[in-house]
């Protein structure tokens, strides 16, 4: 009797009697991410789960991502099947509106510049000794995309899964405030001020249900291991565009992508564990993710400089900075910087086209390379 | 080759690449307006 109350009892200090400081540690940083999700209002739809997610698969002996247990279900489901994201991008395309892009199609180069970092910031990665998979997977933070970083992540470096995507879902919230100076940095005074006219009414209701399946086929046989990615985007946009599947379109941006964002955000949580991520190479991913982002907008904005100086002055280098994937961010932000030199000016619409062509950048960048990975004969 | 190889070449090729593709799509899109011109507001009924 006293034997079993004894056992009873070290089975209920069992849990307690596992915790380390790395448990611990992890913890305060899952605590760290919902303050951030919760307070300060970063990605909540995402930190929030992902926060949640290292908190729980932090807890000693609880078995969460061990086999059976039901984070390590959905990680083996969704993350590794690379399912979840590109359900996430079926409702992305549901959601974006293309038609600023369309109007003025010139300015899908901006969204290629803003793609810069991601091979800067590669080579960066080799250079400080990360192989070359876990490279790619460290580079592509750059596309300021966090699908597309997690279907790449898990793709060639499943292990860096947690450290890339805080990373990229991080910087992306925190792009009004790594962008403003780098523009303000890299432009003139009269750069700055350059009006660029209203956008005006020009595409037609078939050119914006054409526009989905052209880039899907054209994407798609120049870099045919892209078609995942640039294919269910581009499902999403045809559901809106077409206009006749409206519960469809509707299921997309919202059942599904809200089902599984939730567990999305909960599996890369999962992959938090205190003994995988509490590593020296964690904090370089975090760093190496935050000069990506960098990299992006200044060449964004220097090829925006270019553009300016090509067509005479119409081009407000600014727009470049809107040359990334993380939409509507960084399309809001370079409205409030240009109104910031010039009241009169509206850049938002422009803004929005090179955000839509920094969407397509991105995932056209990640084709591109992983066509290129298996042209090297690696993945 | 060398890693430093491998990241020049990702970056010459993979920038170039999603630089002339997008420049292309670019072409694309102008080429469906000229095809398909606006012609005023007509609204597509949801399904």
């Amino acid at each position: 009797m006293v034997e079993a109350l004894r056992a009873g009892l070290e089975g209920l200090i069992l849990g307690v009697s596992h915790v380390t400081l790395g448990h611990l540690v992890m913890l305060v940083i899952g605590g760290l991410l919902l303050y951030l999700g919760i307070r300060r209002g970063f990605e909540p739809l995402l930190l929030v789960p992902i926060g949640f997610g290292a908190i729980l698969v932090n807890i000693p002996l609880a078995g969460l991502m061990e086999k059976g247990g039901f984070l390590r279900t959905f990680y083996d489901a969704g993350v590794l099947t690379e399912i979840f994201p590109l359900l996430i991008f079926v409702g992305i395309g549901a959601m974006t509106d293309f038609t600023p892009l369309l109007e003025n199609p010139k300015i899908l180069l901006l969204g290629a510049a803003g793609q810069f970092g991601i091979f800067l910031t590669l080579l960066l990665a080799l250079a400080l000794g990360f192989t070359r998979l876990e490279s790619v997977a460290i580079g592509i933070i750059g596309a300021c995309d966090g699908p597309t970083a997690i279907y790449v992540t898990s793709k060639f470096a499943p292990h860096l899964l947690g450290p890339v995507s805080v990373a990229a879902y991080s910087y992306m919230s925190l792009v009004p405030l790594i962008q403003p100076p780098i523009m303000k940095l890299l432009t003139t005074a009269r750069e700055k001020k350059v009006v660029m006219p209203p956008v005006r009414k020009s595409v037609s209701a078939t050119t914006k249900i054409l526009f989905p399946i052209v880039v899907t086929v054209v994407t798609s046989f120049i870099a045919p291991l892209g078609t995942p990615l640039m294919g269910t985007i581009m499902l999403g946009n045809l559901l809106k565009e077409s206009g006749v599947v409206a519960r469809l379109k509707q299921a997309s941006e919202q059942e599904i992508a809200n089902i599984v964002t939730l567990l999305l955000g909960l599996s890369i949580g999962a992959t938090m564990e205190a003994g995988k991520f509490l590593k020296s190479e964690t904090l370089m991913i975090l760093v190496l993710g935050f000069v990506a982002i960098v990299l992006d907008t200044v060449m964004g904005v220097l090829f925006g400089k270019l553009m300016c100086l090509a067509t005479g002055g119409r081009v407000n280098p600014l727009i470049g900075a809107a040359g990334i994937s993380a939409f509507p961010m960084a399309a809001r932000v370079v409205q409030a910087e240009g109104q910031r030199y010039n009241k009169k000016n509206y850049l938002l619409m422009h803004a929005m086209g090179a955000n839509t062509g920094g969407q397509i950048g991105s995932i056209m960048a990640a084709a591109i390379m992983l066509s290129i990975l298996r042209g090297l004969g690696i993945g | 080759m060398s890693d430093l190889g491998f990241g020049f070449a990702l970056l010459i090729v993979g920038m170039g690449g999603t630089l002339l593709s997008l420049w292309l799509l670019s072409l694309i899109v102008l080429l469906l307006k000229r095809l398909f011109p606006y012609v005023g507001e007509k609204k597509l009924d949801d399904g």
